[in-house]
């Protein structure tokens, strides 16, 4: 897969910086607005695979080592952990039970505030561990779909190849 | 009446699909029949929770009137989630079934007889 | 012996923990990543263990996520563990922790194996999850994690044509498996607003839609465990993965059998035991549904068996007719549910899902021995191993005659069980059960003398035993195997007939969780 014209590779650079940023405030907003970590991590990974498609897999896989990929793997491993591991100090702090809220309400920590019975102004400095659960997953799937479409990309330059 | 149509829909979506499992020889589109089936079953999850003129459940102050019951919602969501993994492994898995095959005829491809 | 209620939901999540932990150990080196994986699953068996313990003696456990108690049971995740699913974990953990000790040395040479190790973990916490489960829409999502898991690892040798072939007939059934699944869940939950099991089994009616939903049900657990219509993926998948896959696959075919079992007596428990539909009670129809499954499944596995030249398909079609074993003990016992030999018949039915994952299992780690030594399956060129292999011949005709139900082994035990009941329930489906196994043992005659009898070839006049490490996995199964045989009876008092009659009691589960019970 060879790179596509010039003007389609600026365009997509210049857009890329928006999209990332829109994916990174849905998954922000996760608690308070529909989508969270899977929908912004789509959102990012799909800027990424437009950046792909625009510059091509040979021009990509040069820049690419295999260092970069290894990166890639540890962060989606990273994100599962971080989803698993919260789970886990469900079961340390608060009232012991697997998947327990321990951060909800508590006033002095982060994400830790009272949701205000009709507020319409959405707080979100709330929600406990839910936020942060969505960190955890939106940086898995940011890196485990780029992961999926490079190893895709991959596989077409190898064909070509041959 | 008009409240049947999401059903139709729903059934037109899973015959097709089933239509394309069945009567396709090529590997891709059997991948979007299931594809087809998966939307249906989505579809008929989502309509399960509409309520006749509700509003979306993400208020913490709803404007008043009734919501839309919202696990329905979550189930589709991970449903979801669950078909990008399953579809993203089906096609790698046709990807190197053309690499090894050279075809993506689902009559030739087929090795593995008796 | 008591275990707090935290052990419940740590039986899935360590295997998942693990798996995500299992790509950083592997950068630090290969052998630690392998005693990391074992440990892992050391640990989960010594909790299903501890937990086995518990259930057994005490009852059903329930375990509600995220909240205190049993509120709002609509909405929460819940686990419901009784002595069936303790049953399926205890078969599902034992297999897992041999797979992997077996892979130690059978997939050294391989590339690729913290992905391997990863998915492994991944299957295992997917397997308990469906087993453990007590919710619906869990159960489907449990059931894809298996179906993804095992498909990448079927497809593991990528390399081969028929491998991934194989990897992508099965993620096409697994994935319309589950679509249908997912379906009869939302016709359910459409209903009865709710998607908990004993919930929805305290209030099903069995109306026009329920019967819809069973039977999508049905049909899609029983294309995932392989009945005989469905089972055209089966061969393929075990004969195309990697042995100690093959093992693992075996046991997550049990657990969408467990999916079968769980749905018609306990899902449906309520309409089984008192609807009648069309002056036929419900249980007849359903029993005699399966039964004729079951009889199919028998005869087609061992007739095509007879003709397999390759080792491992051999032995897959072999497992088919196993398979229809289990469901003939079940489908007797559903049909005449409530009297002393349908009660037989569900004890050998149940009995016969732990000998036949056993058995087969170690039938399909010899024959990954065999290709781990001389690289090859086809039985048309093998022959005279037992010259150098004297260890792996014992384990196969260990194998051999449990498979084909011969005293004194575990398969002997459960088959008796199952022919005496079902000889009261219709004689004709006795003597063709008996037969079949004849005909098994015949198949199995025959793959030991051209593989392993005859003259020593000049070909495999250096081949060698396998490594220790696959010797003892296959050691530990025959020693159980051996046990199982020995004494039947601890067995059956002991695990099997507490999962009888948890399967029988479906009001004692629901009661669990829904006030008052029915």
């Amino acid at each position: 897969m060879s790179g596509m014209s010039k003007i389609v590779k600026t365009i997509s650079s210049i857009i890329f910086p928006f999209i990332t940023i829109y994916g990174l405030y849905v998954i922000a907003h996760g608690h308070l607005t529909p989508g969270g970590g899977f929908q912004g991590g789509a959102v990012v990974a799909s800027g990424l695979a437009m950046l792909l498609v625009a510059y091509g897999s040979v021009w990509t896989m040069g820049k690419l080592k295999e260092k970069h990929l290894s990166i890639n793997q540890t962060l989606e491993s990273v994100g599962a952990i971080g989803f698993i591991g919260l789970a886990f100090f469900g079961l340390i702090f608060g009232t012991k039970i697997f998947f327990n809220n321990f951060l909800v309400n508590k006033q002095d920590y982060l994400f830790g505030a009272t949701v205000k019975l009709g507020e319409t102004a959405a707080n979100i400095n709330t929600a406990g561990i839910l936020p942060l659960m969505n960190f955890a997953v939106g940086l898995k799937v940011i890196a485990g779909l780029f992961g999926i479409v490079l190893l895709m990309a991959y596989a077409t330059r190898l064909k070509e190849g041959k | 009446m008009i409240y049947n149509i999401p059903y139709l829909a729903v059934a037109a979506l899973i015959l097709l699909g089933l239509y394309a499992l069945i009567f396709k020889r090529n590997l891709i589109k059997m991948v979007i029949g299931i594809t087809l089936i998966e939307s249906g079953v989505n579809l008929f999850l989502i309509t399960l929770g509409y309520r006749k003129e509700s509003i979306a459940p993400i208020y913490t102050s709803s404007p008043g009137g009734i919501m839309s019951f919202p696990v329905p919602q979550a189930l589709t969501l991970t449903s979801i989630v669950i078909g990008v993994a399953v579809i993203a492994l089906m096609l790698s898995l046709v990807m190197h079934i053309y690499r090894h095959y050279g075809t993506l005829d689902a009559r030739e491809t087929r090795r593995l007889k008796e | 012996m008591n275990v707090p209620d935290y052990i419940i939901p740590l039986i899935v999540a360590i295997p998942l923990l693990g798996a995500f932990l299992t790509p950083l150990v592997s950068r630090i080196n290969d052998k630690l990543r392998n005693i990391f994986v074992i440990i892992v699953l050391a640990l989960n068996a010594v909790l299903v263990f501890l937990l086995a313990s518990d259930i057994l003696t005490t009852g059903i456990k329930t375990y509600v996520f995220g909240a205190k108690d049993l509120s709002y049971p609509i909405v929460r995740i819940l686990f419901e563990v009784d002595a069936m699913s303790i049953f399926m974990a205890i078969i599902s953990s034992i297999l897992v922790l041999v797979a992997v000790v077996y892979s130690w040395s059978f997939m050294e040479k391989n590339t690729g194996l913290d992905k391997y190790y990863t998915l492994i973990l991944l299957l295992t916490a997917g397997m308990l999850g469906m087993v453990l489960t007590g919710d619906m829409f869990n159960f489907f999502v449990f059931l894809e994690i298996t179906s993804i898991a095992s498909c990448a690892l079927i497809a593991f040798w990528i390399h081969r044509g028929e491998s991934v072939e194989a990897g992508f007939k099965y993620i096409v059934i697994s994935a319309m498996g589950a679509l249908f699944v997912l379906f009869a869940v939302a016709l359910l939950y459409g209903q009865y607003n709710a998607l908990n099991i004993a919930l929805l089994s305290s209030v099903i009616q069995y109306t026009f839609l329920d019967k819809i939903a069973l039977v999508l049900l049905i049909v899609a657990l029983a294309m995932k465990a392989g009945i005989v219509p469905m089972h055209m993926w089966l061969p393929d998948s075990y004969g195309s993965a990697p042995s100690s896959i093959s093992i693992i696959l075996v046991s997550a075919t049990l657990a969408s059998l467990y999916g079968v079992f769980r749905v018609i007596f306990t899902l449906y428990g309520n309409v089984l035991s008192n609807i009648a539909n069309f002056g036929i009670p419900v249980n007849v129809f359903i029993g005699w549904l399966i039964v004729a499954l079951a009889m199919v499944s028998i005869l087609i596995g061992v007739i095509m068996a007879l003709i397999q030249t390759d080792f491992k398909r051999l032995i897959a079609y072999g497992a088919v007719a196993e398979l229809g074993y289990m469901f003939l003990g079940i489908g007797a016992g559903i049909t005449a549910l409530g009297t002393a030999y349908g009660k037989t018949a569900l004890d050998g039915g149940i009995f016969h899902i732990i000998n036949d994952a056993l058995d087969v299992g170690l039938l399909f780690l010899v024959a990954g021995a065999i290709y781990y030594a001389t690289k090859e399956t086809s039985l048309d060129k093998l022959g005279g191993l037992a010259r150098n292999m004297k260890y792996t011949t014992v384990f196969f005709v260990i194998g051999l005659l449990a498979v084909a139900g011969m005293p004194p082994l575990n398969g002997f035990a459960s088959k008796l069980l199952i022919y005496e009941s079902t000889f009261q329930l219709n004689p004709i489906l006795a003597i063709v059960a008996i037969l079949s196994s004849i005909l098994l043992l015949a198949v199995f005659v025959k793959v030991f003398y051209s593989a392993f009898m005859g003259p020593q070839l000049p070909k495999f006049k250096d081949v060698k035993e396998v490594p220790k490490s696959m010797l003892f996995s296959m050691g530990v199964i025959a020693c159980i195997i051996v046990i199982f045989g020995l004494f039947p009876e601890v067995i059956i008092n002991n695990i099997v007939e507490p999962a009888a009659n948890a399967l029988i009691g479906y009001s004692e589960y629901i009661s669990q969780v829904v006030a008052g019970g029915i």
